[in-house]
């Protein structure tokens, strides 16, 4: 059995295509995004960036093309930490159990012990015993990142994180994301326009119906591409 | 083992679950009790008529049961999309199914033998001497049920036509559970109880046969 690594992975698109059907939403992609890493994924709704993502996270299996990881050694995979627009939460669980529960499955040591930093790191710790059903949208949405963050992975891939989220959220966040990405882990967020999220980024992309139409590292033309003036 | 540790912790959320929404038993016991009460009152049968289709009538109404008790089974997994969540976390997809079908066999067997005390009930049908006999027919026929539902329960959780497509692939592939099952807990129910060992042979052939069938190909059907 290969053995997670928590190790920052980075990952290489070659000629990936997906099709749903007739519709393409990944048109021959190749792209390589290397270890540490921190690259914010821009386009219009149904331009292709959550089946990206997906395919990255290795739960949806494109058409043609490969994917491979790169960072790891033979027998390795990389430990994964997605966040997508559904919430991946259970709503008859509480936020407690829903945390000691993929922790166990992940087979993180000390299971309690994560799962209490998690709470409180997100602000919920007072709210660890309530059913996730009575969340709120933004409650839940931290309550997903922190599921995503049980395993420290080594590849954080974002939907969208900032849904829901309120002011206060959303600067816990951002200085959550900056802790990642300073301490060398490969992040890869789809995000929409230029936000305080997307300034972390150390590399911009922009997808257009399933194509990647322009992908830079200098922060100098990141606003073009989040505003699609870059062409 | 991550299997069998990741098996059980996903078995322990299963049946929390149902311990708080008590959705899925109370649906079951309901349909069957109805089931059972409304031959009964139709009919009106001689304890010996019992004894010669009860049986029958006992499997069918447990068939029909399970198709609602499985339909939601990978449904509710979707609608968070949870699913992908356990896909990222355990090492082994086969745990999923695993917890699942462990999950659905308690539940429908939980049911069928509670459910078994009114059949006797309303059918003038001694049940108690045999128990522990029917009791061994009923899990290998709960797990025959639950190997194959949960299977299928998986494949329709994707399609368009979900409601109805489960109970059209479920019955008919459920015919040999059905046949060896119905044999059985007749033979158990005659004025002389016997318990069948051929019929069965025919239903742990089955369990085996298709839980290693789930085991080998499991993970695709997990797959969007």
């Amino acid at each position: 059995m290969s053995q997670r690594i928590g190790r920052p992975a980075g990952f290489k698109f070659n000629n990936i295509e997906k099709r749903f059907g007739t519709l393409y939403a990944l048109r021959r992609v190749s792209l390589e995004i290397a270890p540490g890493e921190c690259v914010a994924v821009t386009g219009r709704n149904g331009s292709g960036k959550t089946t990206l993502l997906r395919i990255a996270s290795q739960l949806t299996r494109p058409t043609r093309g490969d994917l491979n990881f790169s960072g790891l050694s033979d027998g390795e995979v990389p430990s994964i930490g997605y966040v997508s627009h559904a919430v991946m939460l259970y709503d008859e669980l509480t936020a407690e159990e829903n945390l000691l529960m993929f922790a166990r499955l992940m087979g993180i040591p000390e299971p309690e012990k994560r799962a209490v930093t998690l709470l409180e790191a997100t602000d919920l710790a007072s709210r660890a015993r309530s059913l996730v059903r009575t969340f709120s949208r933004g409650m839940k949405q931290r309550l997903a990142i922190a599921r995503a963050l049980l395993q420290e992975p080594g590849l954080l891939l974002l939907d969208e994180p900032g849904t829901g989220l309120d002011t206060e959220s959303m600067a816990w966040l951002v200085n959550t994301v900056r802790g990642l990405r300073d301490e060398g882990r490969t992040i890869v967020m789809s995000v929409h326009g230029e936000s305080a999220l997307s300034q972390l980024a150390t590399r911009a992309m922009r997808l257009d119906a399933g194509v990647v139409f322009a992908d830079t590292r200098s922060g100098a033309t990141f606003q073009a591409v989040f505003a699609g003036t870059e062409a | 083992m991550p299997l069998l540790s990741n098996t059980a912790v996903l078995l322990r959320k299963e049946l929390q679950s149902e311990y708080r929404s008590h959705e899925l038993l109370t649906t079951a016991s309901v349909f069957i009790l109805i089931v059972i009460v409304l031959f009964s009152f139709t009919f009106d049968p001689t304890s010996a008529e019992s004894r010669q289709f009860g049986p029958g009538l006992l499997w069918l109404a447990f068939l029909f049961s399970a198709s609602l008790m499985l339909q939601p089974c990978f449904l509710k997994e979707r609608t968070n999309d949870t699913l992908s969540a356990l896909r990222l976390a355990v090492s082994d997809p086969f745990a999923i199914f695993l917890a699942k079908l462990c999950a659905n066999t308690i539940f429908l067997l939980v049911t069928e033998l509670l459910l078994l005390f009114v059949f006797a009930v309303f059918y003038n049908v001694a049940v108690l001497s045999v128990f522990p006999k029917l009791a061994l027919v009923f899990f290998l026929g709960s797990m025959g049920i639950a190997t194959t539902g949960t299977a299928l329960s998986a494949i329709s959780s994707l399609a368009r036509m979900r409601e109805v497509l489960l109970p059209l692939l479920l019955m008919p592939l459920l015919v040999p559970v059905l046949i060896p099952s119905t044999e059985a807990t007749k033979a158990l129910l005659e004025a002389e109880p016997t318990l069948r060992w051929d019929w069965l042979g025919i239903l742990i052939a089955f369990d085996v046969v298709f839980l290693t069938a789930l085991w080998l190909f499991g993970e695709y059907l997990l797959e969007e």
